[in-house]
């Protein structure tokens, strides 16, 4: 009597065939398109990209067509067409951080960190002045606006979890509303009722209440959502125990939910960090560091890339590349932070 | 054996209330108050917006939405002489490079959502997810910067190419040979700042197809792209809707990506590939610095405009995504 022996195999992977077939249909696109850019007028990179997809499509499709039919040649051409939506969604992404880098890396420098802009112009050389003023600004303006949005937009979403009163609907709506509201006129707004009417100057403070309008929403939906994750058992326990709702919420709902409740504020600071045309209206953008908020114009990271980018001169240039980079580095920073504390949690 | 009575039988039946105790009413009232807070910035929007728009709105009537003249002239001590607001061309340039900016994601969008639930692995699934989630806590002013520096040359060659070989048609079509900063260019912009949001919307929606059917599609020797014709795309199709809507709305409300690769022209333009186009929040932008006190306030009518033009937008998208979620198709 003999042993069979069987060896484990994976029919639903692909062979070694197969994968020499793939390869050989890509370089093949690849040759291909490089021959026909040649040999016709046309030329540039969009050339190649939409003739390599051409043939790759045709060479995949056509190879199904001959094997498996048509049936089989459509769901290949779809295939591709598909895969040059998340290639095209991928273009820009890369484009625009490989070009932060690699123009703001110029205007990099150490007194960038130590110095002001209020001894030097846009654009004087590289080398004179900095973003102190800017970078202080915008953690100013950031944490001013943490402090007046965070209690609102988690109250939003414990009316929308905890209470669950008549007006969840419309509330919602709102709240969505709201998060759709151009940052502009935010920003006309707060000029209209709080700055002509009342302080007659420009002040971050200005700034800081236009920011929260834009953060208010984005604190409140994400705060939603992860109290939503936070299972009844909790709430039933803790009113079991005789706690009343509010302790309960205080101390059981809200301590379960801290990390989602980080991640909803490092959402909210990355949605504001950036924002431009308040600021514009608003803060007066100082040149020199303003340590308080409520007195006198304030400078911002955005402020500034936009009076650098304004100013024009291959100097003036740099500065607003170098200031971008630090600013993406921050909004990259903070979005990696709510990912991995969002992360943990799941 | 015993006599004693049951001690249950001797306890006075106990009360029980639901009444909230006091410390629970404020809470409640606290929290109440807090939800209440979004009613009332938006309605503190509008007040304001109109309040100080008002007397301009009042004096332009309906021409302040129909005309596209836009001057003011003063004499020599500073009062308005003669002053016409109109926002016509803003209007039609707005709403001309947001229907570019969608007309160019929506496809680009709903491939890569397709792409991101039936195509990709799952590893590139989760890079992919948090790189397009990235992009989209970009700042505007990055896009702004950059479609003018990197993106403006390229498109502008785009624009010229469509011109010459689509130029029978009558939105490609234009007179004078000017590409550099027109509504296509902006809406090129616009479309990659928007891709994201409709791109994950697509996702969410896509997701939520019944995976017994997709079980059941495939069961029946469907294809991949048969399955999704069969189950994905009616199942999704008014959730991709409502994304592209959200979009529109993001799209008209962007104000400094626009302003830096958008001629702003005071006349209105259809025309998509000539560089002259108008765009209500870069007009604020545009005035702002040197505008006398008369010129905000229509400046405010102009951002109430704005206003309720989004919060329409984005309500209508938010009903369809939102009924989508729902239906069990």
């Amino acid at each position: 009597m003999t042993i069979i022996e069987v060896k484990p195999t994976k029919p639903w992977a692909a062979t070694p065939a197969d994968r020499f077939r793939d390869i050989v249909i890509l370089l093949g696109a690849i040759v291909a398109s490089f021959l026909f850019v040649a040999a016709t007028p046309m030329k540039g990179k969009l050339a190649y990209f939409f003739t390599f997809f051409f043939f790759y499509m045709c060479a995949t499709a056509g190879y199904k067509l001959v094997t498996r039919g048509n049936m089989a040649a459509r769901d290949a051409l779809v295939s591709s067409v598909v895969s040059i939506g998340a290639v095209a969604t991928l273009i820009p992404i890369i484009s625009i951080l490989a070009t932060v880098v690699s123009k703001g890396v110029k205007g990099l420098h150490w007194s960038l960190f130590t110095t002001d802009m209020s001894l030097a112009t846009p654009t004087d050389p590289i080398v004179a002045g900095g973003l102190l003023h800017a970078i202080t600004g915008t953690i100013t303006l950031v944490v001013l606006s943490l402090i007046i949005s965070v209690p609102i937009g988690i109250l939003t979403a414990l009316y929308m979890t905890e209470i669950k009163g008549r007006l969840i609907g419309p509330i919602r709506f709102l709240v969505q509303a709201m998060s759709g509201v151009p940052s502009i006129v935010a920003g006309l707004f707060i000029l209209s009722s709080v700055l002509y009417p009342i302080t007659k100057a420009y002040s971050g403070f200005m700034g800081v209440l236009a920011l929260s309008i834009l953060m208010i929403p984005t604190i409140a939906r994400t705060s939603e959502e992860v109290l939503n994750l936070i299972p009844n058992d909790l709430r039933e326990a803790g009113v079991a125990l005789g706690g009343t709702q509010w302790r309960t919420v205080a101390m059981i709902v809200l301590p379960a939910a801290k990390s989602g409740l980080v991640t909803a504020m490092i959402l909210g600071v990355a949605r504001i960090a950036g924002e431009t045309a308040p600021l514009l209206l608003l803060t007066g953008g100082g040149d020199r560091v303003n340590p308080n908020p409520f007195d006198g114009p304030m400078g911002s990271l955005p402020y500034y890339i936009w009076k650098s980018f304004n100013a024009g001169s291959p100097e003036a240039i740099t500065r607003a590349w170098a200031g971008l980079l630090v600013l993406v580095l921050l909004v990259l920073i903070l979005f990696t932070a709510a990912r991995m504390l969002g992360g943990k949690k799941k | 054996m015993s006599t004693e009575v049951s001690p249950a039988l001797n306890i006075t039946p106990r009360v029980i209330s639901t009444q909230p105790r006091r410390s629970d009413k404020v809470f409640r009232g606290v929290v109440t108050a807090g939800g209440l807070s979004s009613l009332l910035i938006l309605g503190l929007i509008a007040l304001f917006l109109g309040w100080r728009g008002f007397d301009v709105m009042r004096t332009q009537g309906i021409s302040f939405i129909t005309s596209s003249d836009w001057s003011i002239s003063t004499d020599d001590l500073g009062n308005v002489v003669e002053s016409n607001f109109g926002l016509a061309a803003m209007l039609v340039g707005t709403i001309l490079c947001a229907l570019i900016a969608v007309v160019i994601a929506l496809p680009i969008s709903v491939f890569s959502a397709l792409f991101l639930n039936f195509y990709a692995p799952n590893w590139l699934k989760r890079i992919l997810v948090s790189t397009i989630d990235m992009m989209a806590a970009f700042p505007s002013i990055l896009f702004g910067i950059w479609g003018f520096l990197v993106l403006m040359p390229s498109v502008e060659y785009w624009a010229k190419l469509l011109h010459k070989y689509l130029g029978f048609i009558p939105i490609f079509d234009i007179k004078v040979p000017v590409y550099t900063r027109s509504p296509f260019v902006a809406g090129v912009v616009l479309a990659i700042m928007i891709i994201p949001i409709i791109t994950s919307v697509s996702r969410e929606v896509f997701s939520q197809a019944p995976l017994d059917r997709i079980q059941a599609a495939y069961a029946l020797g469907a294809t991949r792209w048969a399955m999704i014709k069969a189950v994905v795309i009616p199942h999704g199709r008014s959730g991709v809707i409502g994304g592209a809507m959200l979009g529109l709305g993001r799209a008209m409300g962007e104000t400094v990506a626009v302003f830096t690769v958008l001629n702003i022209v005071f006349q209105i333009n259809w025309q998509m590939l000539l560089g002259a186009g108008g765009n209500v929040a870069s007009l604020i932008i545009l005035k702002f610095g040197d505008a006398s006190p008369y010129e905000i306030n229509a400046l405010m009518g102009a951002g109430l405009v704005l206003f309720i033009l989004t919060l329409i937008v984005n309500g209508i998208a938010n009903q369809i995504v939102k009924r989508t979620g729902k239906s069990g198709r």
